[in-house]
């Protein structure tokens, strides 16, 4: 025998499951007035500096349809690549969001201004990205990844430069579609399946 | 960088990483919506960073009076919801066994019956017209948390030909960190569901699912009024901090 540790080890997970949205965004998913609004619901107030975009894409499963059902948390930094409550930090931007897929397309969108750079511990900075989480029915624990962007320079960032396939390298990369406008799917399965993180 | 934590230790160093094979499998063939929802690459391993160890803020002005009430915030003349009245309560943690004070815990629920108010259900059990199935609040400087509700009932669903949810309670916490964020399920005392659903059992260390399973807490119950089931949540926790600014190889 040794002595016990003193810790803790974590609460397991369970899926979400398929009325996730009752829970997290009811207004969403039919019962307004429970709360005054939803939660999250935009991650950005007016007069947030920095450049505004719009992000759509849809979570795509196995066999390549689109789940109606998954809902989304995105986190990030403002412009400058300060997060809420740090020092100086943009107070128009909560940097939170929920947004669920389109209940008819699966189709999602987050508006949110485009995040900084930010300082990883080793030193070198971390190319701008927005963190999401993903939970579903058939998700048993939720999936973390991120949105990197096409026109920004990701040549040096710490985490994509770990990734072996360099084609997987693309999973992560939201591609330009216009001024302010990009596309991002994130695939749970198959053929480029995006690039999950244990972080 | 200024210390996001507001429990008085200088949470400075990375999320400890998860203990993976603690949690459920993500691909479980007896949970059939898992197979194709399930990643087939391994997950991509990386110490955390900022962007994980920081997270949203919610504050108690977020809440209403009846948010924690699951039995009257949906009622429309204050009658109250239909079912056996519960009251749910507990204590989120870390992994280094300190309380998470000032965090979002949020609920939902299927109605006494087994139904939820949501467009999807069409099960035979009726909607309760006083019973939404929602609830959230803040838990204290000590990291407790309460709900009052009732007991959701159990109920079938599409997956194998006769499967049954137990009676069940999902829960999202926050914690301080993105990288903590977690949803659950709290499972009921003595429910003989549990060991024949196909969800409980994509978590394959038995003590892990027992830790998901609320006991009843003849303490907290209220005489003439409601019992208690106790559910305790543990969030991932930071490494303690003492080595943090040596380089690799000290």
């Amino acid at each position: 025998m040794v002595q016990s540790l003193d810790t803790l080890i974590e609460t397991p997970s369970q899926t979400a499951g398929p009325y996730v949205h009752i829970g997290c965004i009811p207004s969403f998913a039919g019962l307004p007035g429970v709360y005054p609004e939803d939660l999250g619901l935009s991650p950005i107030a007016p007069g947030a500096k920095g450049q505004t975009i719009t992000i759509t894409g849809a979570v795509i499963d196995g066999t390549g349809w689109a789940l109606r059902d998954a809902m989304i948390e995105s986190w990030q930094p403002d412009a400058a690549g300060r997060f809420a409550g740090q020092d100086g930090a943009d107070p128009a931007v909560s940097g939170f969001c929920r947004f669920a897929a389109d209940k008819d397309s699966g189709l999602f969108t987050l508006t949110t201004v485009k995040p900084g750079p930010v300082p990883h511990r080793s030193g070198a900075m971390q190319a701008p990205h927005i963190s999401l989480w993903v939970v579903a029915r058939g998700i048993n624990i939720g999936l973390s990844t991120r949105i990197y962007f096409e026109d920004e320079d990701n040549g040096n960032d710490p985490l994509l430069s770990r990734i072996e396939q360099r084609p997987r390298v693309e999973t992560l990369i939201a591609k330009k579609t216009g001024e302010g406008q990009y596309r991002f799917d994130i695939r749970l399965q198959g053929d480029n399946e995006t690039v999950f993180l244990d972080i | 960088m200024k210390d996001m934590t507001d429990n008085g230790e200088s949470d400075q160093g990375p999320l400890i990483p998860r203990q993976r094979h603690m949690h459920p499998v993500p691909y479980d063939p007896e949970y059939k919506t898992s197979v194709p929802r399930s990643p087939k690459w391994p997950l991509l391993s990386m110490e955390s960073t900022p962007s994980e160890e920081t997270g949203p803020r919610f504050g108690h002005s977020l809440l209403g009076p009846l948010d924690n009430n699951l039995i009257l915030n949906f009622s429309k003349d204050g009658s109250p919801a239909i079912g056996e009245r519960i009251l749910m309560h507990g204590r989120v943690l870390d992994e280094n066994a300190r309380p998470v004070p000032h965090t979002l815990v949020e609920i939902w629920q299927a109605n006494a019956g087994g139904r939820y108010r949501h467009v999807k259900d069409n099960y035979l059990a009726p909607l309760d017209p006083n019973f939404g199935g929602c609830g959230r609040t803040i838990t204290d400087a000590e990291g407790r948390y309460q709900f009052l509700t009732i007991r959701p009932g159990a109920y079938p669903w599409p997956n194998r030909a006769n499967d049954w949810r137990p009676m069940h309670i999902h829960i999202s916490v926050f914690g301080h960190s993105f990288g903590q964020r977690l949803i659950t399920q709290m499972y009921f005392e003595g429910d003989p569901l549990i060991d024949r659903c196909p969800i409980a059992a994509t978590i394959k260390e038995r003590s892990q699912l027992d830790r998901l399973v609320a006991p009843l807490d003849m303490a907290r119950a209220r005489p003439l009024d409601f019992l208690a089931y106790k559910f305790d949540i543990v969030l991932r926790g930071r490494r303690q901090t003492m080595f943090e600014n040596r380089l690799e190889g000290m």
